[in-house]
């Protein structure tokens, strides 16, 4: 295998990357290339990993234990996986890796003009043999990670997290030897929303496929998610990027990061808005069609309408800071079909305008 | 909110404007004869076309040109649901009310429809080549009547040909061609237009259906074309300023008057240049109305000089300063393909792209006549009427019956030709005409009454409005809709904020001064980042359309001509708001919302 860098900035990740930043770094690198922004960050590759590993020494003895543990056994396999967490955990980059990584992290910090800037730091799994970010278990993704002492840590808690009870249990089961798994991982830019919300990228009041209708409220996107806020609704025209339609709701409240006390990490709780910022628009018309140009970018991308999770980050410049958190098919139109049915004849047709009103004439929508 | 409008019997005549009937036509006035009629209708002001009182021989080119429009729907065509449109005059003020037609009817009609409409769709390039040449011809023949004055003693040439008869018949003769050759004129401006709206509305209806909130702006983007006739007097302004500056004469053009320039510029060979370039032009392009082109007061470039001469000499200064006049003809076709591709890739089928793909083209094979009929008809061949009633002013005056030229006005259409009898008959008796010691008086009484009746507000509807507005022809030419009345019913503005509701005639969100102007005389009080606020703006005023930041209008739908220029050159439009001139004043920062249509008074 060719020499590949130990860290790589989301932005300069190519397909010949993603062998060796997994899954999740992989799908991030792929938005941005298709002009969909998530919130900046890096993949530490999977060479940081293997070359941590072989350092350490430590892998034999790490497939020893595990080759000698009852599996079926819980308490010992729960004492196993522990021993492989701590040893994985004291492990220690290269010297050259641990440069890169904290060079990268400083950089990350000056983008945003925020220092020690909060990240979320996840196991990007590389192959579809091993076990994927959403079987690794609980401890593969931490959030609100600040400092670049917290940000190594958690990176070696990600490599960690190869050893789970249940991952160990998925690879003896399936025979996947357990000194060849690799890890990668993802630091990525916590969202600091001054606003968010969901975009459908066609009406949901009648499938209008020229529209894009916005949810969005201030703070995080979890209220207008949970309908606990009453968000504020933009209906925006996807060819004219015109704004048809603007209903300002009365957002009482608003899902803020609340400071915890001592190490915790800060949470998300929903607070009470003062008075001034209850009746005002949650997103500038240029926001609006910022985010309506991300769900339409989303939906050329993907090749079909979509249902998507976005925030504006307080952090990010103007112009940058509307990122994508989540794109999913939409479900409910996107089945049905809309054609209008027009008589082709157009004499017909135009007879057909001419008597029947305008205004009587609904988009004919059929199951 | 009331539920009608007041009836045209309880509107009153303003003081000193009693006996104002007796200016027009006794068949366009509200009468009891026909009130149980005129009581039941919904009668909207016209102020599109007809914004101020009109007089009484403009009221007469009102009246032959909307009788010619429900000529077409009702005789020729038989549009299924439509009649005409019929039309009053209050207080000076043009009403109109469509005429459905009887619900029984319509099903019957429908073949008649399809026969005769779709000869048209199927012959329409060769019918417009057609209806070009027959209106120049026109344009020729009413250039070549002949008003001079009666003369003291015929030409001997009238004895010698044997000719038997003399130059009192061809005056009484010369007007009555004069009356028919409008009468033809408005004939040919029908003959096309109202099957142009049928199929552009059904395209628009189309899109309706599959894009139930697709703006109507987008709509009229996919059809208008970019190369319109209409455009083409400002394109020239441009062109003669750049010759201006590349010829090395531009500092003639220093603000002097029209003899003054052209006295500078004759004066070598590179000014006679530009002189010859400026007569190739002017005709017929700078026979260009100030304003809508139906009052004879509308100022005719060709005729007043001093306004395109004024425009030049913006435009030399732009030229010089490296700004780029052109419009951007490739970038203007390039989004008209983006935005038709785009709509037609998002439509659910192949079978309704296909459909999609017919009613757009066929929209686009009407629309070159919808867009340049106006230049035509009102612009070109008004300019010749208004030109030939005032060399009959100049006999009139002459022989003592008015004042002035213009008194010709004054008169009513059928009246005239009393007018000129007596004329005539004073002439061939060799005794006094009546007239002169009749008309002189009674022209001034007259002026008076029009100078009250055009301070006059006239409001925006009358009589009780349907409950909903679906006339396919009175939605598109004079962009009234349910929510239109809704809001004049409202009085003044529809909203609690106070803020105006219009069509969204052009996109764009501004912010500034306002400029309340009432008439193109007044165009050059505009100055640079404001917003103009008009009754209705005139195609001719593209060029201050480089000044300003924004269009509010009274009056107007999407396809006004005011709409087209303003998409034309990317400004912020919004038309129909009826209450713009009279809730904002100049000076008041103003935010204007092309993408909504909606305009909010920020700050006085």
């Amino acid at each position: 295998m060719t020499e590949y860098p130990s860290v790589i900035p989301f932005g300069s990740l190519a397909a010949d990357h993603h062998g060796f930043v997994g899954g999740k770094c992989a799908s991030l690198g792929t938005m941005i290339q298709a002009g969909l922004p998530v919130p900046p960050g890096f993949a530490i590759t999977t060479r940081a990993f293997a070359e941590a590993g072989q350092a350490s020494g430590l892998m034999p003895r790490i497939n020893e234990l595990l080759a000698a543990t009852d599996i079926t056994d819980a308490a010992a396999l729960r004492a196993a996986a522990t021993q492989a967490r701590e040893m994985v955990t004291s492990w220690k980059l290269l010297d050259e890796h641990q440069a890169l990584l904290d060079t990268s992290y400083a950089e990350l910090c000056e983008l945003v003009g925020v220092p020690d800037v909060p990240v979320a730091v996840r196991s990007s799994a590389t192959s579809e043999d091993s076990p994927d970010a959403s079987f690794a278990g609980e401890h593969d993704t931490y959030l609100w990670v600040c400092g670049i002492d917290a940000v190594r840590q958690k990176v070696r808690e990600c490599w960690a997290s190869l050893f789970t009870e249940r991952a160990i249990v998925y690879r003896t089961e399936m025979g996947y030897p357990h000194d060849e798994v690799d890890m990668a991982v993802a630091v990525q830019k916590m969202v600091k929303p001054r606003a968010a919300g969901v975009a459908f990228t066609l009406d949901p009041t009648n499938g209008d496929r020229s529209g894009i209708c916005i949810d969005t409220a201030w703070g995080f996107g979890e209220g207008v998610v949970s309908g606990d806020v009453t968000p504020d609704n933009f209906l925006v025209d996807k060819v004219m990027w015109s704004i048809k339609r603007r209903t300002i709701s009365p957002k009482t409240h608003a899902h803020l990061l609340i400071q915890s006390e001592g190490d915790a990490p800060p949470a998300v709780g929903r607070v009470e808005l003062p008075e001034d910022r209850v009746n005002v628009s949650s997103l500038t018309d240029e926001e609006i069609i910022a985010v309506a140009k991300l769900a339409r970018t989303a939906e050329r991308h993907y090749g079909s309408p979509q249902d998507i999770e976005w925030a504006v980050d307080e952090d990010l410049p103007d112009g940058e800071n509307v990122v994508l958190l989540q794109a999913r098919p939409e479900t409910v139109w996107s089945k049905k079909h809309h054609a209008v049915g027009a008589k082709k004849d157009p004499m017909a047709s135009i007879v057909d305008t001419l008597v029947n009103p305008l205004s009587a004439r609904k988009g004919a929508v059929t199951g | 909110m009331a539920d009608r409008f007041p009836s045209p019997f309880e509107i009153e005549a303003p003081e000193g404007a009693a006996g104002w009937h007796a200016l027009y036509s006794y068949s366009s006035v509200f009468s009891e004869d026909r009130r149980n009629y005129e009581d039941e209708g919904f009668w909207f002001h016209d102020g599109v076309h007809w914004p101020e009182a009109l007089t009484p021989w403009d009221a007469g080119v009102f009246e032959v040109a909307i009788a010619s429009l429900g000529q077409y729907n009702t005789r020729h065509y038989l549009v299924p649901p439509a009649y005409g449109v019929d039309f009053r005059i209050l207080n000076g003020y043009v009403y109109l009310s469509p005429v459905p037609a009887p619900e029984a009817d319509i099903e019957g009609r429908v073949p008649h429809f399809m026969e005769r409409a779709g000869f048209y769709f199927a012959n329409w390039d060769r019918l417009y080549d057609d209806w070009l040449v027959k209106v120049r011809s026109l344009v020729k023949d009413m250039s070549e009547l002949d008003f001079s004055p009666l003369p003291e003693m015929e030409d001997m040439e009238v004895i010698t040909s044997g000719a038997g008869r003399g130059s009192g018949d061809r005056l009484l003769s010369t007007y009555h061609r004069l009356l028919d050759h409008v009468v033809t004129l408005w004939q040919h401006h029908f003959e096309f237009l109202n099957l142009g709206y049928a199929a552009y509305l059904d395209f628009f209806g189309f899109c309706k259906a599959a894009f139930p909130s697709i703006p109507d702006l987008a709509i009229a983007k996919m059809v208008a074309g970019v190369d319109v006739d209409l455009f083409k007097p400002d394109d020239h302004l441009k062109s003669l300023a750049r010759l201006a500056v590349s010829s090395g004469i531009d500092d003639r053009f220093d603000g002097g008057s029209p003899d003054e320039v052209w006295a500078k510029l004759a004066t070598d060979e590179a000014g006679q240049a530009w002189i010859d370039e400026w007569d190739k032009a002017a005709e017929p392009w700078f026979n260009f109305s100030t304003g809508s082109g139906f009052y004879h007061s509308d100022k005719i470039w060709i005729q007043n000089v001093e306004v395109p001469l004024g425009y030049i000499t913006d435009y030399i200064v732009k030229v010089k300063e490296g700004v780029d006049l052109d419009r951007p003809v490739a970038d203007l076709h390039a989004e008209r393909d983006r935005v038709v591709s785009e709509y037609r890739e998002l439509l659910d089928s192949d079978d309704d792209r296909e459909a999609f793909d017919g009613k757009l083209g066929l929209s686009r094979t009407v629309f070159p006549y919808v867009e340049n009929h106006n230049f035509y008809v009102e612009h070109w061949a008004h300019s010749v009427i208004w030109r030939k009633m005032r060399e009959l002013g100049d006999v009139l005056q002459a022989a003592g019956f008015i004042a002035e030229r213009d008194d010709v006005f004054m008169f009513r259409r059928s009246e005239l030709t009393d007018v000129l009898f007596d004329l005539y008959a004073g002439w061939s008796v060799g005794a006094p005409s009546r007239g002169p010691a009749l008309w002189p008086q009674e022209i001034e009484r007259r002026h008076s009454i029009h100078e009250t009746l055009k301070g006059w507000s006239a409001p925006p509807a009358l009589g009780i409005p349907p409950e909903v507005v679906t006339e396919p022809f009175t939605v598109m030419l004079w962009g009234i809709t349910s929510d239109s009345v809704s809001a004049w019913l409202n009085t003044g503005s529809d909203s609690d904020d106070g803020s105006l509701s219009g069509f969204a005639a052009s996109p764009g969100l501004v912010e500034g001064p306002a400029r309340v102007i009432f008439s193109a005389d007044q165009i050059s009080e505009i100055e640079d980042g404001e917003i103009l606020v008009a009754p209705l703006t005139a195609p001719s005023w593209a060029p201050v359309f480089g000044k300003i930041k924004a269009t509010v209008t009274d009056v107007g739908g999407m396809m006004s001509h005011a709409a087209i220029v303003c998409r034309e050159y990317g400004l912020p439009a919004v038309t129909g708001t009826a209450f713009g001139t009279k809730n904002i004043t100049s000076g008041q920062m103003i935010r204007v919302d092309g993408n909504t249509g909606k305009v909010t008074v920020l700050a006085d």
